[in-house]
């Protein structure tokens, strides 16, 4: 699904140059559910908007699902992002002034969904993330834990083919990032290709595989038992 | 196109605009300001055209009067200082000499230049008043208004010297009773009696006779106070299409030559040119319209520009969500587009209630003003043309001014639009 060679990125700042991903290779197959962790600035994040698109490298090579992510303008890469990602952030990043569904169907209104069609899929998305009965309500209205998921229902409602998750529990108390974790698991269990940015060890053993980055190379790069949220929900 | 007619665009703009209400509303009333100063000032200036209009109505505004005054010049033998007497065969020539003259009206006059009005009596009641001496065509130059039953002064009156005159508001008060008509009765004017034809209204307009004057036919008055061929002065029209100025260069040029003045003799006859008195008054006129639409047109540029400050400001609040935006799939032309449209549309909400306010505006001033006949001020409107100007003028400044927002929100990277605080 998703296939890294030699990706080299640095940040210019003035006549300084700070030289934070050197070099990375990795390769992810569908559907599986892949932490990424390292210190703080290790360059996680960085290396999750290369892959999101939203940031680009300076060499090497990107693959996704078979389209190689190459001379992107604008555009080009916002129709990418709209087809095969769907991002999830540590910020919930949900519009203040739109509703819960208003938000999750914002992804189809860039895909040219008909509003019926949307409102319908915005709805169904709602509902696996349990947060159906909250679709008319505002984001300020809703919990921490409610605006991640209703963040995630969003990412997912554009059934892209990988959901990149920056941090996604760095807002959350432990209680409700198991409960997220759970969530990110069951939609793992469906088939769904996600990488999980996070600097947390109990997040990372609830995936299926850890890469560690450190001073901009994979350190290591190991397929983990998975530790199932549910296990510490009640 | 499909774009602007999404009903989905609509509810991302009403959406942001909504989520704004204060902005919307200090952006809306700068432009309503602009349109609302455009509106009223250019319908009120419409007003005194209108009004201009409607007070020298029934004079033909390319009209002038000629006489004559003493020569300020020896020439041919005469001395300075004598005095010229215009002729009636004056006028046959102007006529015949000088095509662009449309209507040449010789006229007498008993009692304003000079001469104590004479006195005017019917029975016991008496008035002075001034006495014209006039030729049917005055009526085309400067339009007498004829109260119903009587009529003005023909050719069949001139003809046969008909002891028949025209009387002002005035003078019937004077001398009849409330409930008479004074068609057909008689006054009496240098022990002679004279029938009245024809009552004139008093006019808005401008003119000699007032509403204090009988108006003779001119055979008549040369027989009455024994003027014989002489002339007081002319009242000449022009054509329409013709130009007055010169024509009145003319005219003197060629009394001049007649009367045996010096060529150069600026003195000896006197004239005033309606026409040119018009022009400077219209003038006048015209100014007020360009200021009006200069002082609307900056005020309503000023607004736009506020609007598009405004959405810069907002776009530049906004940055983290059109970040958002941006990695859900919208791309730089979608993220510009909505910008854009809002811009335009906030623009034109406030242009078309900027209008209505105005329209509002002239209507009271209308109903203050109606009736009072001394300002000269009638029916202000604004033409439907620089209503549709001014809108169409917002709409491609709304874009304009829009632009600049719209770029701004799509230049800077999406990843830098994240993170954004
Ligand atoms: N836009 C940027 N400009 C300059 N330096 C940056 C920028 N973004 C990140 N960095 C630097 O790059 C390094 C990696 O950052 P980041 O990828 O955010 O790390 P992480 O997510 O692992 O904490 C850090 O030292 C950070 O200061
Ligand atoms: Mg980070």
């Amino acid at each position: 699904m998703i296939e890294i060679k030699d990706l080299h990125k640095s940040y210019r700042m003035g006549s300084n140059s700070l030289h934070v991903l050197k070099g990375l290779n990795l390769s992810i197959k569908e559907g599986e559910l892949v932490a990424i962790m390292g210190s703080s600035g290790s360059g996680k994040s960085t290396f999750l908007n290369i892959l999101g698109m939203l940031d680009e490298a300076d060499s090497g090579q990107y693959v996704l699902d078979s389209v190689p992510i190459k001379d992107l303008n604008e555009t080009k890469a916002a129709k990418y992002r709209n087809k095969f990602l769907g991002f999830i952030f540590q910020s919930f990043n949900l519009i203040n002034y739109k509703t819960a569904i208003e938000n999750v169907s914002l992804p189809l209104y860039y895909q040219k969904v008909n509003r019926k069609e949307r409102q319908e899929k915005a709805l169904q998305y709602l509902e696996k993330v349990g947060l159906k009965q909250w679709a008319d309500h505002l984001p300020s209205e809703l919990s921490g834990g409610q605006k991640q998921r209703v963040a995630i229902a969003r990412a997912l409602a554009a059934e892209p083919k990988v959901l990149l998750a920056d941090e996604l529990t760095g807002a959350l108390d432990s209680k409700t990032s198991y409960e997220i974790m759970e969530l990110i698991q069951e939609i793992n269990d469906e088939g769904k290709t996600i990488l999980v940015v996070t600097h947390e060890p109990d997040i990372a053993n609830m995936c299926k595989r850890i890469v560690h980055l450190k001073d901009g190379v994979i350190v290591e790069d190991t397929f983990v038992e998975q530790v199932r949220a549910s296990e510490y929900v009640q | 196109m499909r774009f602007i007619f999404d009903r989905d665009t609509w509810q991302e703009i009403f959406g942001s605009i909504r989520k704004n209400k204060v902005r919307t509303i200090i952006t809306i009333i700068g432009v309503l300001w602009g349109i609302f100063v455009y509106i009223a000032l250019s319908g009120a200036t419409k007003g005194l055209d209108n009004g201009f209009e409607r007070e020298f109505q029934g004079i033909a505004n390319n009209s002038m009067f000629v006489w004559t005054q003493r020569t300020s010049m020896p020439y041919a033998g005469f001395k300075i200082g004598r005095a010229v007497q215009l002729k009636l065969s004056d006028a046959e020539e102007l006529r015949n000499k000088l095509p662009d003259i449309q209507f040449i009206a010789p006229r007498n006059v008993m009692g304003i230049f000079g001469g104590s009005p004479p006195q005017v009596s019917r029975g016991m009641k008496t008035g002075t008043y001034a006495v014209f001496g006039d030729y049917p065509v005055i009526d085309k130059i400067s339009k007498k208004k004829i109260y119903e039953g009587g009529r003005f002064l023909n050719e069949r009156d001139m003809e046969n010297e008909r002891r028949v005159c025209v009387i002002g508001e005035r003078v019937r008060n004077d001398l009849f009773d409330r409930d008479e008509d004074p068609v057909g009765s008689y006054v009496k004017l240098n022990n002679v009696y004279f029938q009245v034809v024809g009552v004139y209204k008093k006019s808005e307009n401008v003119d000699f006779e007032g509403d204090n004057s009988l108006m003779l036919p001119y055979t008549t008055y040369r027989k009455i106070f024994n003027t014989g061929e002489n002339v007081g002065w002319f009242a000449i029209a022009a054509y329409d299409e013709a130009d007055v100025i010169a024509l009145e260069k003319d005219v003197k040029r060629l009394l001049k030559r007649r009367h045996k003045v010096h060529p150069e003799d600026e003195r000896a006859f006197g004239s005033f040119n309606l026409g040119e008195a018009f022009a400077k008054l219209f003038g006048f006129a015209k100014g007020l319209n360009f200021l009006s639409l200069f002082v609307g047109f900056a005020t309503i540029i000023a607004g736009v520009i506020a609007i598009g400050n405004i959405l810069l400001i907002s776009v530049k609040e906004r940055t983290r969500e059109l970040g958002v935006r941006r990695a859900l799939g919208a791309t730089p032309a979608e993220v510009r587009g909505q910008i854009l449209l809002e811009s335009v549309f906030l623009t034109l909400v406030a242009g078309i209630l900027g209008i209505i306010l105005g329209a509002f505006v002239l209507a009271i001033i209308n109903v203050i003003t109606q009736g009072s006949s001394g300002f000269p001020y009638t029916n202000p409107t604004v033409p439907i043309p620089y209503i549709f100007s001014a809108l169409f003028i917002m709409v491609v400044l709304g874009t304009l001014i829009g632009l600049i927002p719209a770029q701004r929100a799509v230049s800077i990277k999406p990843i830098d639009a994240l993170r954004e605080e």
